[in-house]
């Protein structure tokens, strides 16, 4: 698309955290992740914009120190400018740190591209006291320079019209620039350049001086690009291989080595000639800063402080002050949506208690959700985030993961309450391949937001006591065999994973942008309600197929018709045929009497004060005086009283109750033949080791699709009627439960529940972010089968040695960190073993 | 005399990089080039990674990485 002038394309280029998102951003109007945090964008992202009647595409490329082959950015943004000729590249170069950037920009200007740099971060370098004379820097390398301040967005049109300039029809000649390497490999450069020219294909689509010095560092991409093209390959690259081993021996450094040193070399002269410091450089902000954060002493306390805030925040004004807020709202739809649904049967029970209680049950996390990642996102864009990988490294790398893994971890949910699907989305900025694989696989093993409501209602039901020292220990327990499970995979299955070296730029502090700040907690968050919408929905359905067919026999519906005949017809004989009332009640009339009851007794236990309750006696004697007379006890409106009436009323309150005990029983027994109650009796002989019955079971199927499920589903099972509310499903299921489970059930099914494999939807972001479908499944089985034998281990070991279940709590914590001391060293000999061996 | 052995509030200016492969070439590119200036910052709360100054920007690396860097205190 070189050559039309209708649309161009354009590449951003640039070391990264040098802002190419902020700019792509700002030149696009789109919206990529921004972060105070070196190799954020991974993959290459397109946004366009119009300038003068042009369309222009805009590629943001991942950022990159470099161009060799050896990383998967390099590799993405090589390929990108070798094989899609962008008609431009705007390097976006960090003016603050011009020396190193220069180091790229004489590489990317080698592949004969037309080129314009962006001199960002202009405001960092003049408060650094730097004086750049753009003019001066613009004629050294050879390309338009333009000033800009990415967040600012300052720069932004000029940027666009060096763009249009250097692009127009393809034509502009492409960056004077030629670096000079010296007289030791020029020539070897022009011997190289003449072979290669004689190749016709290799002329025609690379430039031949980069293919030459890409060759001389020996880069596996470049061979590669001569094995496929070239006619004489064999000659060529043996011609290579000579000149390098000749070039070693001759000047005692590598090729690679002298290219690199030439390239330094010209970039710290031209910052010479371009670049005045107008004052010495005091002590800045950043090094005050990072000497109480990153302090031996006082970091680590810090950082515990940080997190403390982070989850303190969180907890108390998301989930105490906004949840509740917005819960209020959730209901109130929740409410018309009840309204506009038909009155009884299957559709009404799909909607309602399928996927409406099953989507709100997780929305109600949304604004703890919200509040959690824009405190996150905060501590990202400041640049606080490097310097935790900086102090979690060395604790890190023992159990074979890396000190950017912390924040995989944190967004997991390590203490309580995250999502693993941001989580695992977040080790993408990992270098290290084998640290990155380890942290994919154990950061579904946090306590992510899904399995808390778990938690609580197990710990409110068994652990009344002790409720903050259970929840305490789940964190604890789940931690530790976290990083056992790392320790022991990257000794063993991932130990042959690529590792590359730690080298991580600290880069300075600033203030976060609001708006940066509100579209990344934003994302991450609409990632979330996207599987809620999605996955959610499909699983509801069929989960509430599953436990509502094949339905009862036709022997027993007779039956439960049958007992709902009787009651009725006792309850007309005890009204008696004179009764008023009666003929108002017979037939349908019964059913609408129902209904009146239930919306009357419903809405008065919603209400209070006086002034209130007498609007709602109006309300209901308006609509129906006679059956407000029975629900009011037999008194009308003014007060007078109706002996029949009152009849009714006692007769009726006998039917209700008994209807409903009728009711609960069979769905009950529906549930108990349902395809899923034979499924969880399926498994009950073997989840009885671990103390699980059948409807735990159909329970922890049905969690496997999204973990939110699982209380949802024990509503269902539980019948708790419309909407479990966390009350009434505490109070129905200790009921349910009180003579069959002890606290050592609830401790199992809680231990079980925090290692069970990650929901369907974190699956599928562990597909996408390895690549693999077999590390997909390996991260869906493994934690069921180390669930179980941690939670059989548990009921079995409690129940043989008679501990109460915080006692096996304190006993399993104790064994947990054993085992952790144990790998923690095993890891350690690793890690020494290989820093003897470089 | 290696960049591992270099302790907080010293500078030292880089001999020679003698590290392998992705480590090796990734140290050039980040301006580890004979006489580079290195300011040795701090270590990090284990003693492992340390924090450096190199050509005005700050760095971690771990110490197996520093070992392949020959210094000259100054
Ligand atoms: N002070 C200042 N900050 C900037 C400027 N441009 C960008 N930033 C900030 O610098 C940080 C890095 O910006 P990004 O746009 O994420 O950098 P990037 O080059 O895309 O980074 P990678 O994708 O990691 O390679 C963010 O916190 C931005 O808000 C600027 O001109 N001045
Ligand atoms: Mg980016």
């Amino acid at each position: 698309m070189t050559g039309s002038s209708s649309q161009i394309i354009v590449a951003l280029a640039g070391q990264p955290n040098s802002g190419k998102s902020t700019i792509f951003n700002s030149l696009t109007g789109a919206r990529q992740h921004v972060a105070n945090y070196p190799g954020i964008t991974v993959e290459k992202k397109m946004g366009t914009y119009r300038f003068d009647g042009r369309k222009t595409v805009v590629v943001d490329l991942p950022g990159t120190y470099s161009l060799t082959s050896y990383t998967q950015e390099e590799r993405v943004s090589r390929d990108f400018l070798l094989h899609e000729k962008p008609a431009a590249v705007v390097d976006v170069v960090d003016a603050s740190n011009l020396e190193r950037n220069l180091y790229l920009v004489f590489q990317l200007a080698e592949m004969g591209i037309p080129m314009a740099l962006a001199l960002n971060m202009m405001d960092v370098a003049q408060q650094r006291g730097l004086k750049i004379d753009t003019n001066a820097l613009s004629q050294q390398v050879g390309m338009p320079v333009v000033p800009t301040i990415g967040n600012r967005g300052k720069g932004i049109n000029e940027l666009r019209q060096a763009v249009d300039q250097i692009s127009k029809d393809g034509g502009a000649p492409q960056s004077s620039l030629r670096l000079d390497y010296g007289t030791a490999l020029e020539p070897v450069l022009a011997r190289l350049e003449k072979s290669l020219s004689e190749d016709v294909t290799l002329a025609t689509r690379y430039s031949l001086r980069w293919l030459a010095l890409k060759l001389m560092e020996n880069d596996s991409e470049a061979g590669r690009l001569v094995r496929e093209h070239a006619a004489n390959t064999g000659d060529i690259l043996s011609s290579v291989a000579r000149e390098r081993e000749l070039f070693h021996s001759e000047q005692g450094q590598t090729a690679e080595q002298a290219i690199a040193i030439s390239r330094y070399q010209i970039a710290g002269e031209i910052v010479g000639r371009c670049v005045k410091r107008e004052k010495e450089e005091r002590r800045t902000l950043t090094d005050r800063i990072d000497q109480v954060v990153c302090n031996r002493a006082a970091g680590p306390i810090f950082l515990g402080g940080v997190l403390f805030f982070l989850y303190y925040l969180t907890m108390t004004i998301g989930g105490e002050h906004v949840a509740p807020w917005a819960w209020k709202y959730w209901a109130m739809l929740r409410d018309v949506i009840a309204g506009i649904l038909p009155a009884e049967g299957l559709i009404r029970s799909l909607i309602l208690t399928g996927i409406v209680d099953g989507v709100f049950a997780i929305m109600n996390y949304l604004p703890i959700f919200l509040i959690l990642f824009l405190l996150i996102a905060i501590l990202e864009d400041s640049g606080y985030m490097a310097r935790v990988a900086f102090i979690m490294d060395r604790v890190l790398r023992a159990f074979g993961l890396h000190g950017q893994s912390t924040l995989p971890m944190i967004l997991g949910g390590v203490v309580v309450g995250g999502c693993a699907i941001p989580g695992v989305m977040a080790t993408r900025a990992m270098k290290d391949q084998k640290a990155r694989m380890t942290t994919i696989m154990i950061v579904p093993l946090m306590n992510c937001m899904a399995k808390v409501p778990l938690y609580v209602l197990l710990v409110s039901i068994f652990f009344e006591e002790h409720q903050a020292i259970m929840l305490w220990f789940m964190s604890l327990i789940t931690l530790g065999v976290a990083l056992i499970v790392a320790s022991v995979l990257s000794l063993t299955i991932l130990k042959r994973e690529e590792s590359e070296p730690f080298i991580l730029e600290m880069p300075p502090y600033h203030l976060p942008t609001i708006t940066g700040v509100i579209r990344r907690a934003v994302e991450r968050t609409w990632l979330f309600v996207k599987k809620v919408i999605t996955i959610i929905v499909a699983v509801a359905i069929v989960v509430w197929v599953f436990i509502t067919f094949p339905g009862l026999s036709k022997e027993r519906t007779a039956y439960y018709d049958g007992q709902v005949n009787t009651a009725t017809e006792t309850f007309m004989k005890k009204i008696g045929e004179d009764n008023p009332y009666a003929k108002l009640l017979a037939g349908t009339g019964l059913k609408e009497f129902g209904q009146f009851w239930d919306r009357y007794k419903k809405k008065k236990m919603g209400i209070k004060g006086k002034d209130a309750k007498e609007a709602l006696k109006e309300k209901f004697s308006r609509e129906n005086p006679e059956f407000f007379k029975i629900v009011n006890k037999g008194k009308g409106l003014d007060g007078k009283k109706d002996k029949h009436a009152k009849k009714v009323y006692a007769a009726y309150k006998k039917l209700d109750k008994k209807l409903k005990r009728l009711d609960t029983a069979r769905r009950k027994e529906t549930v108990h033949v349902s395809f899923a109650g034979r499924f969880g009796r399926f498994l009950e002989p073997v989840s009885q080791w671990a103390g699980f019955d059948w409807k735990t079971n159909i329970a922890l199927a049905s969690s496997f699709a999204a973990k939110e499920n699982l209380v949802a589903t024990l509503g269902t099972i539980y019948s708790v009627g419309e909407g479990p509310s966390g009350a009434t499903l505490a109070s129905a299921m200790a009921e349910d439960t009180a003579e069959t489970w002890t606290p050592l059930h609830a401790l199992a099914l809680m231990l079980f529940v925090a290692l069970f494999p990650p929901c369907i939807a974190t699956l599928i972001m562990v597909r996408v972010e390895t690549g693999s479908t077999k590390w997909m499944l390996f991260a869906a089985t493994y934690p069921i089968i180390l669930g179980f034998i941690i939670a059989t281990m548990v009921f079995q070991g409690g129940h043989l040695f008679g501990l109460t279940a915080i006692q096996t709590m304190i006993s399993l914590s104790l064994l947990t960190f054993a085992i952790l001391a144990v790998t923690y060293f095993a890891g350690e000999r690793s890690v020494l073993k290989k820093q003897l061996s470089s | 005399m290696t960049l591992d052995e270099m302790k907080p509030g010293n500078e030292c200016r880089v001999v020679k990089v003698d590290v392998e492969g992705v480590a090796g070439q990734r140290l050039l590119d980040m301006g580890f080039i004979p006489g580079t200036l290195i300011s040795i910052i701090r270590n990090a709360p284990l003693m492992d990674p340390i924090d450096i100054r190199v050509k005005g920007y700050m760095l971690a690396l771990r110490r197996s990485e520093a070992r392949g860097v020959e210094v000259t205190p100054l």
